[in-house]
């Protein structure tokens, strides 16, 4: 009995450092709706800062107020982000903003290794609260306990700044309803500023506080970043109640489920997330959002196929393309093929996102599901090249068909964890039934047959297809589906009153892009010659979102460009520079200043500025805008 | 014809100066990729010695006259990129052989992508088995101890415990796997009176210590069995320490001697783990004190076992080639195969067999010493005594 009353109590201690940093991650997304993909690194910064402040500065005193000087000054860093990267952008489309946070934690995560170097740094004990107390024969760490006391404490304080102060009453208001709160008249800025830096505070301070019981490394950020968000969600966003009860929720299930399950804790909050999604769509404590008043940057440049002009120009752009094997060696065809790949994944994540309005952050699923249904094909049915290219994606369609099925009967950023959710279902089934896909050791040996095998023959095959999908996709854009998708996104209640079978059609979106990705991870397997978990992980999830806003999330095709500059800029980098991350995290913050519409986005607004200030009758504007159809 | 060979010429030679690692048309180019910007704490060390083994080898006289030049990309720990890498290596800088890696995917990735390409790859530290076994093919080779090797090191030292109930903490992918399952085959092959009574398996850099120390407890095992390393290791033994749960049970562990994961636990360092591991303090050859001196002269600092890694991959690229006489990877083959060379631990030599190299790695204690963990006791094991027999291995091997 005594054990499982110290497991519980362990549970607890894990649920009250996962509980700060999610608290913070929630109080920023509920005012500002920023979903601050780099709060992971301000908890690693909080605790490279307190781990140096508290080898200089001694005794009880100097540990206590180094955690807190530590938070103190992260949450400082937090302002001067936020005032200087984050206000620039509120107004630019939905989800912008986490690429530019994005780009912060990638800088972030090549700088603590230049300052503090390399090793696992391991910081000391808390004074006072090193040993252990003795529970019927089991051993509480004291540290475990103050964790406990710490965070209901915590969860106190919150409660009665949110509740007593105006401050709070603010913070509340404007969860509900910012819009609303701007018209009445209270500074925005300002109200934001210091949301940011208490969610800010909060997670350095968690990440400040793990210094007597973890190693400080660099790769911190991301141990915790995915954990946070989806406790989060579960919890239901901007609830601080909500968090802390579904940051318990998580730990005790862990604590408890690896003595049945020793394996579980790899996917358990995953689980969780999608049950608790599936049963109650806004989280635990969360409540249905307002219906959003759009802003109307959508519709503002309203799309248009391409005119015959255009189309020349891309028919042109493609053919000098296709002639790139005249002149380019076999390295350069074949980083031309993996660009080629990307496009194809980047517009079909584009196609749910900026037609449907539906943002997954699961979407690599439907890629790796293409790679590794040309594995299975290839290597257990031994089918030809060409069969297994067409046949292969169907693996994607089918996971698209079974998870979109679900995950369309959400919306907004808890449809975007559904999907991660079961990205990370699928991931870790690739990752742990190794007989059958070989777990993290992939499946290998899936070389093109001989057709395809030379460096320009395949770039052919990835460039042809690459094609062919944006032309089918843009044809889908401007069919009747098409617009009964954008009506889907613009207004549901809308789009329902006028007869449309909203969930139908969105489903179909999902489908037709996770098919669509499948086709690319199928290509990439070839193109690679082996399949990993890999394929289907996080990282990749993300890259596509970000080749997505980057080429402009308001386009019809500005993932095309997205994908070239990222992956090419990408490759390009890693090979010449081992600080990549640094770099890379430095451009998009800049292009996220610069372009806030993304680049096609942004080139877009340029070219009709210029056409409005173009004397009338000019031929551009003469034309009826959908007279190409 | 003759204009248009001046023109290419010239565009390489623009392009060809413009490049870090320029070389002139005579050297001999080794491509080296690692995950440089994912693991710096294993990678810094393993760089620092591979450039010292660059640096001896010409100030001899480089291989047969011939400059060696070490061109070396980053993975960013991702099996597609190191790929890219090679690829890279391979096709534009014109490589004569690849080398490197310490991931086992990207290890096998890369082994995938030598055996399609028919290139000659030195794989320099991933420990899965199947790289040279399972997935085995006939243009890689191996140098670090696999883990079968490690494994069977340390059950030697481990099958002599009395201890009879075992428990395995383990991270949750191919590594941990098959350490626990091949460490688990052979005990009991040794002790078929032990009985494993607990195990866990904390993913990978995200171990939660707390309830894994107390599951693990409650089944009160005798000895226990490590195979987690990094800040998972850190975190364990803070917990175990903090909930005494290594008060009076035996700990095996895999690779914590090594300074890389050894150092960071400072004076929380658990006394009396037996590990596999470098104790660069106490091992006393000629061979050894060579390599000490030179590194400590050039970079002021004491080598990791990455050091050791790196810089024996690179004396063993540089004797194959200078065997070979050749950078035609068949001929390299041939030369690499059986090839025994020196080594700062002892000769070694790459077996025909499976071409897995024989260097070995040190078994002893861990022990608290002025504030920090040292290795004590330790004893080296050669890696050729640790091998299964010959009729196993090629059973274990696809037929090249």
């Amino acid at each position: 009995m005594a054990f499982y009353v110290v497991q519980f109590l362990t549970g607890l201690a894990s649920a009250a450092s996962l509980f700060l940093v999610a608290s913070g991650l929630s109080i920023i997304f509920g005012v500002t709706r920023i979903v601050n993909f780099a709060h992971g690194a301000f908890y690693m910064i909080g605790a490279y800062i307190a781990f140096t402040l508290t080898e200089r500065l001694s005794g009880a005193f100097g540990f206590w107020g180094s955690i807190v000087l530590a938070a103190l000054a992260v949450a400082l860093i937090g302002v001067i982000v936020e005032m200087v990267l984050l206000r620039r952008i509120y107004h630019a489309p939905e989800l912008f903003q986490l690429l530019a946070t994005f780009g912060l934690t990638l800088m972030v995560e090549d700088l603590v290794v230049l300052i503090w170097g390399p090793d696992d740094l391991v910081g000391r004990r808390a004074p006072g609260f090193k040993g252990a107390i003795d529970f019927f024969g089991q051993n509480i760490p004291s540290y475990d306990l103050f964790l406990i006391v710490l965070g209901p404490v915590v969860l106190g304080i919150l409660w009665l700044l949110f509740q007593r102060t105006r401050w709070g009453v603010l913070v509340r208001a404007a969860t509900q309803d910012r819009d609303m709160v701007a018209a009445l008249g209270v500074n925005q800025k300002w109200l934001f500023t210091s949301v940011f830096a208490v969610g800010v505070f909060l997670a350095a301070l968690g990440g400040a506080l793990q210094i007597p019981r973890d190693a400080v490394h660099h790769a911190m950020d991301l141990r915790i970043i995915v954990e946070v968000f989806v406790v989060v969600v579960i919890g239901g966003l901007g609830s601080i109640v909500g968090a802390f009860v579904a940051a318990v929720l998580v730990s005790e299930l862990n604590a408890f489920g690896i003595l049945i399950f020793p394996k579980i804790s790899i996917i358990l909050v995953f689980l969780v997330m999608a049950v608790v999604l599936i049963v109650r769509p806004w989280g635990l404590f969360g409540k249905p959002e307002a219906a959003a008043r759009k802003t109307p940057g959508l519709t503002v440049n309203p799309w248009r196929p391409l005119t015959s002009n255009e189309r020349l120009a891309s028919l042109a752009a493609l053919v000098i393309a296709a002639m790139l094997p005249l002149f380019a060696g076999n390295y350069a065809l074949t980083v031309g093929s993996e660009i080629a790949i990307f496009v194809i994944f980047a517009v079909s994540l584009h196609f749910l996102m900026s037609v449907g309005g539906l943002a997954s952050f699961g979407h690599a699923a439907y890629f790796g599901l293409g790679a590794y249904g040309i594995a299975f094909l290839a290597k257990m049915a031994g089918l030809p090249m060409i069969v297994c290219l067409l046949l292969g994606p169907l693996l994607g369609c089918l996971g698209a068909a079974v998870f979109g099925f679900f995950a369309v009967q959400l919306s907004g950023v808890y449809f975007a964890m559904l999907t991660l959710a079961f990205a990370q279902i699928v991931w870790s089934i690739a990752f742990q039934w190794v007989s059958v896909t070989g777990g993290d050791n992939g499946i290998l040996g899936l070389w093109p047959s001989s057709w395809a095998a030379s460096p320009s023959h395949f770039y052919w095959l990835a460039l042809g297809v690459a094609a062919l999908v944006m032309i089918a996709l843009r044809a889908m854009v401007f069919s009747p589906f098409g617009y009964a998708l954008r009506a889907t996104r613009d207004s549901l209640l809308r789009s329902e009153a006028i007869g449309i079978d909203a969930k139908r059609i969105q489903w179909t979106a999902f489908v037709i892009a996770g098919t669509t990705a499948g086709i690319g991870g199928a290509l990439f397997a070839y193109l690679k010659g082996s399949v990993f978990p890999d394929n289907l992980g996080i990282s990749l999830s993300v890259d596509a979102l970000v080749m997505v806003l980057l080429g402009g999330v308001e386009t019809v095709s500005g993932a095309v460009i997205g994908a070239i500059v990222y992956k090419a800029l990408n490759i390009w980098l890693v090979s010449q520079t081992d600080l990549s991350k640094l770099v890379l995290g430095g451009f998009i913050m800049l292009i996220v200043v610069v372009f806030p519409k993304g680049i096609v986005g942004m080139l877009e607004m340029l070219a009709q500025r210029r056409r409005k200030s173009s004397p009338p009758g000019s031929p551009l504007l003469a034309k009826p805008i959908e007279s190409a159809e | 014809m003759r204009a248009r060979n001046y023109f290419i010429g010239a565009a390489f030679a623009l392009l060809a100066g413009g490049m870090a690692h320029s070389a002139l048309a005579q050297d001999i180019k080794i491509g080296e990729i690692n995950s440089y910007s994912l693991l710096p704490a294993f990678t810094e060390p393993y760089r620092k010695g591979w450039q010292l083994a660059v640096e001896e080898i010409n100030a001899a006289g480089g291989i047969n006259g011939k400059k060696l030049v070490v061109v070396s990309k980053d993975d960013g720990g991702k099996p597609a990129d190191a790929q890219t890498a090679a690829n890279e290596l391979v096709s534009s800088e014109g490589v004569a052989m690849l080398a490197g890696t310490f991931l086992s995917n990207i290890g096998l990735a890369v082994s995938d992508f030598a055996n399609q390409k028919k290139v000659f790859f030195l794989a320099a530290e991933p420990l899965t088995d199947a790289i040279t076994w399972s997935k085995g093919n006939k243009y890689t080779f191996r140098l670090r101890p696999s883990n079968y090797m490690q494994a069977a090191m340390l059950v030697e030292a481990a099958s002599k415990l009395p201890a009879k109930r075992w428990a395995t903490i383990a991270p949750n992918y191919e590594y941990g796997q098959s350490a626990v399952a091949v460490f688990k085959k052979l005990m009991s092959e040794k002790r078929p009176d032990i009985q494993w009574v607990d195990e866990q398996w904390p993913p990978q850099g995200k171990i939660d210590a707390g309830p894994v120390v107390q599951a693990v407890a409650a089944a009160n095992p005798e000895a226990i069995l490590n195979v987690t390393f990094g800040a998972d290791l850190v975190k364990l033994v803070r917990e175990g320490n903090t909930r005494g749960l290594f008060k009076g049970r035996e700990v095996v562990s895999f690779l914590t001697g090594e300074p890389e994961y050894l150092d960071p636990l400072k004076d929380e360092t658990p006394e009396g783990w037996i590990v596999t591991g470098y104790p660069w303090y106490s091992i006393k050859t000629p061979e050894h004190d060579a390599f000490l001196k030179a590194y400590q002269a050039k970079y002021n600092d004491y080598p990791r076992l990455g050091s050791i890694v790196g810089y024996q991959t690179i004396k063993s690229a540089a004797a194959i080639l200078a065997k070979a006489g050749s950078t035609d990877p068949e001929k390299l083959i041939a030369a690499a195969e059986g090839l025994s060379m020196p080594s700062p631990f002892g000769e070694i030599t790459f077996r025909k067999i499976d071409h897995q190299s024989t260097l070995g790695a040190f078994v002893g204690k861990t022990v608290l010493k002025d504030g920090k963990g040292v290795m004590v006791d330790s004893s080296y094991k050669k890696g050729a005594d640790y091998l299964p027999s010959d009729a196993e291995v090629a059973k274990l091997r696809p037929k090249d």
